[in-house]
C-alpha cells in the first residue's frame, strides 16, 4: 500500500488526528461531570493523563521510522502536533498531582519529589520536555538553526526513557503495562540505530 | 408542587438497601436482555421477585450495633465492592469484582492450629455459631493513601481465639488466605506475590477488642471481592494487614513471616500501623483520600491520623517502641 501523499496528510489526516488526540481529555471531562470515573476519580484522571502523555510521546517517536520505512514523508507535518499533545497531557498529569494530590503545598511537593524516586524521574521527564515545547514553534526553529534545534530535540529520547522508568517504578508488583511500553520504546530506539536505519532509510 | 422536607419523610418510605440492590440487579439484568432485544414485558415481575428473594437470603437477621463504630458516613456499597486490592483475583482495582464469581465460598473450613489446646479444622458454620454478629463501622486506610468507611459485620477475633484456648507459648498469630490457583486467577499470574498470602499479629493485637473477623458488609454476606467468607479487619493498620478469605489461623511463639514484608522489607513492616509521620518509599502517608460521595467531594486529601484515629484505644500496645524502626 502506498503512503498517503503530503497533501492528503496535511489536509485530511492532520485535522482528524488533532481531534482524535483531544478525545481522551474530552472523555475524562465528560466522565467527571457524570461521575463515571470509578471509586477513585482523581486516581483515574492522574493515571489516564499520564498514560496518554506516554502513548503520544511514543507515537511522536513513530514518525521518523514510518517516514523512512514507508516513505510517508508527509507524516513530518504531524510530528510537532503529536509532541505538543504529549506535552499537553503531561501538563494535565502534573497539574492533577500539584492540585489534587498536594493542593499547592510546596513543602509536600518537594518532599514527594525528593523522597520518591519514581516522582523524581517523572519530574525530570517533564522538565526535559519544557525546552522542547518552548522551541517547538517555527520562530525558535529559525532562531536556533536546524542543526542546533535537532540536537536539542534529541532530548526527547531521554524524556521517553524517563517516562517509562517513572511508570515502571510506580508499580508495586505487576509491571506488565510498563513492560509493554518499555518494549515499544526499545524497538523505536533500535530503529534509530545507524546500522538499522541505513537498511530501510 | 408539594416539596416535603427531609424530616417529614417517614423511615418506611426510604428504600432499604436490599430493595435498592434488587432494583439495581433487576435493571442490570433487564438492560442486558433489552440489548439483546429479548425483553418481553411479562417476565419482568417474576425476575424482580427472584432477585429480591435472593438478596433477602444474603441479609443477616439481627445485628448488634457496636460502640466501636464511627459515625462518619460509610463509603457507598458500589465503591467498597469495586475498588479492591485482592491480588489473588488480579492486580487491577476492578479485577477482584470481575473474578469474584470464581471463588467458591461454600463449603468453607478454617484450620486453627499451633499453640492452642483445641487445634483442628472446623466448618465455617461451626466457627460462627457461638458468636453474636455485630455491625461495626470502621475507617479503612490503605497504604496507597486512599481510605474508606466500611460497615463490616463480624465479631472480635479475640473471642474466637479464646474458644480454642491458646497455650502460654502463643505470642503471635499467623493467618493464611486460600491458595487455589484454579479459583484465584491472580495466583497463576506471572507477576505475583508468594502464595498463600500470609499475615500476622502480635498476640495482644489479636486479642484487642477492635480486631475483627468480618463475615459481612452493609448487613449482607461478604462479597467475594472483599474477602469472603471470612476475613480479618485491623482498623488501625494499613489495609494489607487485614487478610482476606482466611483458611488458617496458627498461634506461634515466634513472629511469623508476612507476604508484603517478604516482598519488600523496606516498604512494608510487620506492624504496619497507620502513621502519618513515617513516609513510605512510594507514598507520603501524611494525607489520605477518603473515597465516597461525588467527584467533587474527594478532590482534596484529608489529614491521616496516627493509628488511623484509633490511637486512644491502641497506642498503649506500642509504648516504648520506636515506631520509625518498627513501621
Amino acid at each position: 500500500m502506498k503512503a498517503p501523499s503530503p497533501d492528503i496528510t496535511l489536509r485530511y489526516i492532520k485535522p482528524f488526528v488533532f481531534v482524535l488526540c483531544l478525545l481522551p481529555a474530552v472523555f475524562l471531562c465528560g466522565q467527571a461531570l457524570m461521575d463515571q470515573l470509578g471509586a477513585n476519580p482523581v486516581e483515574t484522571i492522574l493515571h489516564s493523563t499520564g498514560e496518554w502523555a506516554l502513548r503520544l510521546l511514543l507515537l511522536t517517536l513513530c514518525v521518523t521510522p514510518l517516514r523512512r520505512g514507508w516513505r510517508w514523508h508527509g507524516l513530518i507535518r504531524l510530528r510537532r502536533m503529536l509532541g505538543l499533545y504529549a506535552f499537553f497531557y503531561a501538563v494535565l498529569h502534573l497539574c492533577v498531582w500539584v492540585v489534587f494530590e498536594h493542593f499547592f503545598d510546596v513543602h509536600a511537593l518537594l518532599n514527594d519529589i525528593l523522597k520518591h524516586p519514581y516522582i523524581m524521574v517523572g519530574m525530570a521527564a517533564f522538565l526535559l520536555m519544557l525546552p522542547l515545547a518552548i522551541t517547538s514553534n517555527q520562530y525558535m526553529l529559525k532562531r536556533l538553526g536546524g542543526a542546533q534545534w535537532q540536537q536539542l530535540h534529541r532530548l526527547v529520547y531521554l524524556v521517553a526513557i524517563a517516562a517509562v522508568i517513572h511508570f515502571w517504578w510506580k508499580m508495586k508488583l505487576d509491571i506488565s503495562e510498563p513492560l509493554i511500553y518499555a518494549v515499544i520504546l526499545g524497538i523505536l530506539l533500535m530503529l534509530r540505530h545507524p546500522a538499522i536505519a541505513k537498511r530501510y532509510g | 408542587m408539594l416539596i416535603r422536607s427531609s424530616s417529614k419523610i417517614k423511615s418506611s418510605e426510604i428504600t432499604s438497601h436490599s430493595v435498592y440492590q434488587a432494583r439495581r440487579d433487576f435493571m442490570r439484568d433487564m438492560g442486558g436482555l433489552a440489548l439483546a432485544g429479548l425483553a418481553p414485558a411479562a417476565c419482568s415481575s417474576t425476575e424482580a421477585e427472584g432477585q429480591s428473594k435472593k438478596t433477602q437470603e444474603k441479609r443477616f437477621a439481627h445485628l448488634e450495633r457496636s460502640p466501636f463504630s464511627t459515625d462518619e458516613t460509610p463509603t457507598p456499597h458500589s465503591k467498597i465492592t469495586h475498588y479492591n486490592n485482592f491480588y489473588e483475583l488480579g492486580t487491577g482495582k476492578s479485577d477482584p469484582a470481575k473474578y469474584a464469581h470464581r471463588l467458591r465460598t461454600q463449603p468453607w473450613s478454617v484450620t486453627i492450629d499451633g499453640a492452642v489446646e483445641k487445634p483442628g479444622t472446623y466448618q465455617l458454620e461451626d466457627i460462627l455459631k457461638p458468636h453474636t454478629l455485630e455491625e461495626r463501622i470502621y475507617r479503612l486506610r490503605c497504604v496507597e493513601t486512599w481510605s474508606m468507611v466500611v460497615p463490616w459485620v463480624g465479631f472480635s477475633l479475640g473471642d474466637l481465639l479464646k474458644r480454642f484456648q491458646p497455650t502460654s507459648k502463643a505470642k503471635f498469630v499467623a493467618f493464611e488466605t486460600l491458595h487455589d490457583p484454579e479459583q484465584m486467577p491472580g495466583q497463576r499470574s506471572l507477576f505475583s506475590l508468594q502464595w498463600p498470602y500470609a499475615e500476622g499479629l502480635r498476640m495482644d493485637e489479636a486479642l484487642h477488642p477492635l480486631t475483627l473477623l468480618a463475615v459481612g458488609l452493609y448487613g449482607e454476606v461478604l462479597p467475594s471481592q472483599n474477602g469472603a467468607p471470612i476475613r480479618l479487619v485491623v482498623p488501625w493498620k494499613y489495609g494489607f494487614k487485614s487478610i482476606k478469605s482466611l483458611v488458617r489461623i496458627t498461634l506461634l511463639e515466634e513472629q511469623p513471616p508476612t507476604t508484603w514484608h517478604l516482598m519488600a522489607p523496606d516498604e512494608y513492616g510487620f506492624y504496619a500501623n497507620v502513621n502519618p509521620d513515617v513516609s513510605h518509599p512510594r507514598w507520603s502517608q501524611a494525607k489520605e483520600r477518603r473515597l465516597g460521595g461525588s467527584f467533587f467531594e474527594n478532590l482534596i486529601k484529608q489529614e491521616t491520623l496516627p493509628f488511623n484515629g484509633y490511637a486512644e484505644q491502641v497506642a498503649h500496645l506500642y509504648q516504648g517502641m520506636d515506631l520509625h524502626q518498627h513501621f
